[in-house]
């Protein structure tokens, strides 16, 4: 069954009460598909057939509970974006890096900082000696920030920011950015990561312990809930937990319950559940398992928006629609013939746009040996354009929403979510965020997941999994792919750039700064955006912002589990 | 690396492996996984874990016995944390052998080894080729 478009495929046949609730529901979707804009394209087959909208069974795409998207016309509207995960270096570098990628047709920033800004260390700390501008870009105060975005309007592009720990400290950096080049914070558009749980469940870049990092989301969240419509102030990410090991059940059922666990934080801080939740994004792995994925993200949805609104009373239609980034495995990634990453990226990607994502990383093929190039991270676009205008997967709706075996598939990643959400409301009382705190201390998460890794790997080693070139089909691997080679000087260009900033800025400025900080910190009420603001603005460092609030909310390390 | 007739791993005793990141990089997945790996092929694994030091890696060499210095770089730092660690080793007057796994250049290969790396383990490396590769590292045989 299929609903007619402008070019109706097929008539609707006459029938008995279901076909008369049938089309009821396809009425109400024909209406909410034709308020909605049509991009360029011909919707149509390579032989020049016809394409309705979306075909199956209702609940149709943009309906509760959003199983199969979460707008009537999907990608009819609008592609998703295509955002490229990009930062090296200097920020100069990524600047430079940045402009291509918006030459090439890329219609979102993605920044990736070094470790060190990540941890909150600045380029000039004992710990960064090595790593500075090696993973990402190097970014120690505004003026770097400054650099980053140099000669590109905040205002055009939207920006995602992958950072968690100093998360609040790069928000006020992009804030002040955007002023001093004429974009009000209003106008500014993007995502910043800011997804704290899963540092400890998974990627391990935490810097204070759990309940005042989970404060400090809470402070963006309410700052953006107040002053920046266009921001998500948190990326829920699943990503890396699938990275560090997890089942994509896990991946699910972790990253919801940590959404579940912020929603909580956010209103117990005292916020209306609908001032907020539309605000929410989150961020999967899109793995080589195609229909496991697919059932994934179709889950996903269905999940959110039935606790959304049952178990935390969300109305409005945006507080119920989980919208998600995806990027390709990097796990999945080999470094034996690794042109062969290509077709795995594909699959990957077809499977986040069966599964109806909002935007789309596709890793580049060269990633298990090094960064990037930039030829890679090229093909990895074209990857991208390829199914968004050759395939025809992006012409109707959730185009797979009827086949036996995806909603199957669905409804097992549902249930086996549904486990772990039971267990972790047991551990934590009646609260999921409780729970999750528990989960943390008590070695669950990093547990479970190492379970799952080292199951997987054992596969591997048994020949039980085959991985082309690795166990298997080992003939052909060269070894002679060109990689990237980060310019050894970056270290000192960057230990440079911030001796002069040290050396010129206000030294009595900072430290007034500092010392109000200090002082908001120790009061849990007190809303903490604005006095990072203030702390930037003067060329404080992020070093030195993080080091003020670890001396009143500590340090966290994690117990060597094994 | 030389081989030492005193390592403490004779045919009867398990060979002592030491575990550990340095430095900031969070990826510690390879290194759980390595550890149990090593563990079920009978090693003994003293797992450090997250954010350790030149010199908190020494301290649990010292403490531990142990024969042989695991560790994991992913972050592109290796020419700069593996050879300070081999530094490290030797100014402490120690003779046990450092192994790096992870994501390393092919390029890189020769210049670790001549800054005295045992061996590096790339991504794909089986777990007999991780046992074995750290039981020749505690034989002293390459």
């Amino acid at each position: 069954m299929s609903i007619p478009d402008n070019h109706p495929p097929e008539a609707a046949e006459p029938g008995d009460e279901q076909d008369s609730l049938r089309r009821e529901a396809q009425a109400r979707w024909r209406a909410a598909y034709e308020a909605t804009p049509r991009r360029d394209g011909s919707f149509e087959t390579m032989s020049g057939v016809p394409l309705a909208g979306v075909h199956g069974d209702p609940p149709f795409p943009g309906e509760y509970p959003y199983t199969r998207g979460i707008y009537p016309s999907m990608y009819r509207s609008r592609l998703w974006t295509m955002r490229l995960f990009a930062g090296m270096g200097t920020a100069a570098d990524t600047n430079r890096r940045f402009k291509k990628l918006l030459e090439a047709g890329s219609t979102g920033l993605s920044t990736a900082f070094d470790m060190p800004t990540l941890m909150g260390r600045d380029s000039d700390d004992p710990w960064a000696v090595g790593e500075v501008g090696r993973a990402g870009v190097a970014v120690d105060t505004i003026a770097d920030m400054e650099d980053l975005f140099a000669g590109i309007d905040l205002g055009d592009v939207s920006t995602s920011m992958t950072i968690n720990g100093p998360a609040n400290i790069v928000m006020a950096m992009y804030i002040v950015t955007g002023e001093r080049g004429g974009t009000h914070r209003s106008r500014l558009s993007g995502t910043i990561q800011n997804d704290i749980l899963k540092e400890y469940q998974a990627q391990k870049e935490y810097i204070f312990p759990p309940r005042p990092s989970v404060r400090l989301v809470t402070d963006l969240i309410r700052f953006t809930t107040a002053e920046m419509p266009r921001w998500h102030p948190v990326s829920i990410s699943g990503y890396h937990i699938r990275e560090a090991g997890s089942t994509a059940a896990q991946e699910l059922a972790f990253t919801l319950a940590n959404g579940f666990a912020y929603v909580e934080a956010a209103m117990a801080a005292g916020l209306d559940v609908d001032d907020f939740a539309g605000r929410l994004s989150f961020f999967f792995n899109s793995h080589i398992d195609f229909f496991e994925e697919i059932g994934k993200f179709r889950a996903a949805r269905r999940i959110w928006a039935r606790w959304m609104r049952d178990r935390y009373g969300a109305r409005k239609e945006r507080s119920l629609q989980l919208r998600f980034h995806t990027q390709t495995a990097g796990v999945s990634l080999t470094a034996q013939q690794p042109e062969v990453n290509v077709a795995r990226v594909a699959t990957q990607a077809l499977a986040a746009v069966l599964g109806g994502t909002q935007s789309l990383h596709t890793d580049s093929y060269d990633e298990a040996l090094a960064l990037p190039t930039e030829k890679a991270a090229r093909i990895a676009l074209r990857t991208q354009q390829v199914l968004a205008h050759e395939t025809g997967a992006a012409s109707v709706a959730d185009p797979l929403g009827g086949s036996a075996f995806v909603e199957w598939m669905t409804d097992e990643m549902e249930r086996r979510a549904t486990e772990v959400f039971d267990h972790l409301d047991k551990l934590g009382e009646g609260s999921i965020l409780e729970g999750v705190y528990e989960g943390i201390a008590n070695g669950y998460f990093v547990g479970e997941i190492a379970d799952s890794a080292y199951r997987f790997e054992r596969e591997v080693n048994a020949g039980r999994r085959i991985i082309v070139g690795v166990n298997a089909y080992t003939e052909g691997d060269d070894g002679d792919t060109p990689i990237l080679h980060i310019d050894e000087d970056t270290e000192g260009r960057q230990l440079h750039r911030l001796a002069e900033v040290r050396r010129r800025r206000d030294g009595a400025a900072v430290t007034d700064a500092l010392e109000r900080l200090a002082a908001g910190a120790a009061d849990p009420t007190l809303n903490l955006m604005e006095p990072i603001i203030d702390c930037v603005r003067v060329e404080t460092t992020e070093g030195e912002i993080v080091s003020t609030l670890e001396g009143v909310f500590g340090t966290y390390t994690e117990p060597a589990i094994v | 690396m030389t081989a030492t007739a005193e390592t403490h791993a004779g045919p009867d005793q398990p060979v002592r492996v030491v575990l550990a990141k340095l430095g900031l990089d969070g990826h510690d997945r390879g290194l759980k996984v390595v550890a149990r790996m090593l563990r079920d092929a009978g090693l003994e694994v003293i797992y450090l874990g997250l954010r350790q030091t030149t010199e908190s890696v020494l301290r649990a060499v010292e403490q531990e016995d142990a024969d042989v210095i695991g560790l994991s770089i992913h972050n592109g730092g290796h020419m700069t944390l593996a050879p300070r660690m081999v530094e490290a080793v030797r100014a402490a007057g120690m003779d046990v052998p450092v192994v790096v796994g992870g994501i390393v250049p092919e390029v890189d290969l020769g210049p670790l080894q001549e800054a005295g790396v045992f061996a590096v383990l790339g991504p794909g490396a089986s777990a007999a080729d991780v046992a074995r590769t750290v039981r020749a590292a505690a034989a002293g045989r390459a």
